[in-house]
């Protein structure tokens, strides 16, 4: 029988589950991903989690706990650096040993793997590490690692040039900076694309980007910037801030790095700009409000410039 | 010319040596930021992002302090959590408000590290040699544990003096003579001087004390204006305090690499930030027989929040107690209050029960 893996649909399942994907099934094993997010899984969640953490995490412990008892393991990443002064949220630093104190006394296994580049471990060595917890031979294992990590990287590409492809459009523009598990998650993100898109908006993505392009530039925003997620966040708002209308800031309460991150954006970028914050007892109508006036704004505004324009 | 007037804002005491060793590497004058007030919390909180944790309020309270108070220059220090962006915020919202000053700022390099601090420095300092940065910075490590271990002493010992106040007045007396530092040897004199001084202050100490270990957060745990002072009320109360959080526990004398085993019943990596020193301290609280633990933190902190399950897990383990405390720039003084009431009396009883 086909060994489970459980992956909870939340965090940083957006950024890398077509590497989870890939190389589990490269390996084999059967991939059990838990439902998109839902009213009740993010109020399990909020069971399980301390008040004041931030909805995201709050949702993935939702997920988490909905996989325990469906699977053999459940995949939790340990990511701390990806080299000197790259780093991320202590939150995916913490996540293998909250989880586990969390839940310690539920029966289930974890499947873990550890990236900290700076302290000499790195995203390779972790996933040899579960081959081998799995049972599978280090070729083998190297070899669904590396047509993984390939299949990651086609797949962000074929959306790049999608994106580019929308750059074009005379429509109005607006950049999403947000993170992924926001942006894409079913009932956090999702009813503020809704309701962009019903507002006739092209939406583009920032953390759809040349990744390695925007972690170099982000310093021409913020020198000292550290936390690799918001380098390329804020390295696509240098890439993509003159080909758009405005910006939307989202993030969730109380986010650690982006609390500071938002307001560097909003002191230093001159663009029509918009923030808003998702926390567990949102209604949507007020942001929906506070949307359709800033979508309102630009579009006076890019009405105003085109009647210059013409005379 | 005008004399450079540097700055950096209070953490606890930490200004005197931090006062010290600037006037030994920079030639400037130092500027000690007026004491916080609610006024410092509210000036910070005003130009503050939102939901940005309480230390960063602070610090910026007192940057546009001692500002206001003639300040030029402003030092941050960079960390290993949100602190470590402190710096290039506070800048930017310093220089909105309109205010000129040199800001020099360790976001982008370890202050940990002599070498990153000789190269920073440096750049305002270019007489600055390795040998005077060795002397100060030797003088300046050497002076926070000096102090260290004597607010170790007064903390455990503050609630049993026969006449109140004469360890803290000591202290004061104290720091201001450590403030006048520029040499190794008159700060050895003054600190035998002291430590003898203190020694001979009556002390009534039960047999059998109420011991309460303080953990936390950094900047909440060492600055007692942001933990409302609370160290001071468990004093009052006639209880021990124990808290190992300090500069010279944390920087100079840590094993990031040991502390991990020594907590590997709960842990498997290290959560990041302090959040380890609380998890280790609270475990040795646990095992050494404490009656209670206090954990303090600003709303909001990530690493101290990890910490928190496992703290659960301390205390079901050990049956420990241990009352949390998440500060915000809000937070009223009387719930404070009530809660650490609350707290005592169970304590108490349940240590009458032991007996």
């Amino acid at each position: 029988m086909k060994t489970k893996i459980g992956i909870p649909k939340a965090l940083l399942y957006f950024r890398y589950h077509t590497l989870w994907r890939t190389f589990f099934e490269k390996l084999d094993c059967e991939i059990i991903e838990s439902e998109d997010t839902t009213k009740e899984v993010l109020s399990r969640g909020v069971n399980y989690a301390i008040d004041e953490a931030c909805l995201s995490y709050k949702v993935y412990l939702g997920h988490l706990e909905s996989l325990i008892g469906k699977c053999d393991y459940i995949l939790i990443p340990r990511i701390a650096t990806f080299k000197d002064r790259e780093i991320v949220c202590t939150r995916f630093q913490a996540l293998y040993d909250v989880v586990c104190n969390t839940f310690r006394d539920r029966d289930f296994k974890i499947l873990d793997y550890n990236v900290d580049v700076y302290g000499g471990h790195t995203e390779q060595e972790g996933f040899l590490n579960m081959g081998k917890v799995l049972g599978k031979s280090k070729k083998e294992t190297l070899e669904a690692y590396i047509y993984a990590k390939g299949a990651m990287e086609e797949e962000h590409k074929a959306l790049l040039r999608e994106q580019n492809k929308k750059l074009n459009t005379d429509n109005i523009k607006i950049l999403l900076v947000s993170h992924p598990y926001n942006t894409y998650d079913a009932y956090v993100g999702s009813p503020v694309i809704n309701y962009l898109e019903e507002l006739g908006v092209t939406i583009i993505y920032a953390d759809i980007v040349d990744r390695e392009k925007a972690r170099a530039i982000a310093h021409k925003i913020s020198p000292t910037l550290q936390w690799t997620y918001n380098k390329e966040l804020v390295g696509a708002i240098d890439i993509y801030k003159d080909k758009v209308d405005g910006i939307v800031l989202m993030s969730s309460f109380p986010c650690g790095p982006d609390s500071l991150v938002n307001e560097m954006i909003i002191r230093k970028i001159k663009k029509p700009l918009v923030t808003l914050i998702l926390d567990v007892q949102d209604g949507t109508a007020g942001r929906e409000t506070r949307l359709e006036s800033f979508i309102d704004i630009i579009k006076l505004k890019k009405e105003e410039e085109y009647e210059k324009n013409k005379n | 010319m005008k004399k450079t007037k540097i700055s950096f804002p209070h953490m606890g005491n930490y200004c005197v040596p931090i006062e010290v060793v600037l006037s030994l590497i920079l030639d400037c004058e130092y500027l000690t930021p007026p004491p916080i007030t609610k006024k410092t919390l509210e000036i910070g909180s005003k130009y503050s992002p939102d939901f940005v944790c309480a230390p960063f309020k602070y610090n910026l309270g007192c940057y546009i302090e001692a500002l206001e108070n003639g300040a030029d220059t402003l030092i941050q220090t960079g960390g290993v959590c949100r602190l470590s962006y402190y710096g290039e915020l506070h800048e930017q919202i310093l220089r909105d408000l309109g205010y000129e000053f040199t800001f020099i700022n360790f976001g982008d390099s370890e202050i940990t590290k002599p070498t990153s601090i000789y190269e920073k420095m440096k750049k305002y300092n270019p007489k600055l040699t390795v040998k005077r940065l060795a002397k100060a910075l030797m003088i300046g490590v050497r002076m926070i544990d000096i102090m260290d271990k004597i607010e170790d002493y007064i903390r455990e010992n503050v609630g049993f003096e026969e006449e109140e106040g004469t360890l803290e007045n000591l202290y004061d007396a104290m720091l201001k003579e450590l403030r006048t530092v520029r040499s190794y040897k008159s700060l050895k004199k003054i600190n035998k001087r002291y430590k003898k001084m203190m020694k001979k202050v009556k002390i009534n100490k039960p047999k059998n004390p109420i011991k309460v270990g303080f953990v936390g957060e950094y900047y909440t745990t060492l600055e007692p204006f942001s933990n409302h002072f609370i160290e001071k009320w468990l004093a009052k109360h006639e209880i021990v305090v124990t808290r190992k959080l300090n500069i010279s526990n944390t920087i100079f004398f840590r094993n990031p690499k040991n502390i991990v085993k020594k907590v590997k019943k709960y842990m498997k990596y290290d959560i990041g930030a302090t959040g380890m020193d609380t998890i280790k301290e609270a475990e040795w609280l646990a095992k050494h027989g404490y009656d209670g633990i206090i954990h303090v933190k600003s709303f909001g902190c990530t690493p101290e929040m990890d910490a928190m399950p496992i703290l659960e897990n301390i205390s079901q383990d050990y049956h420990i107690p241990i009352l949390y405390f998440s500060f915000d720039s809000q937070t009223s003084e009387i719930g404070i209050e009530t809660r650490l009431e609350a707290f005592y009396d169970m304590i108490e009883m349940r240590k009458e029960k032991k007996k």
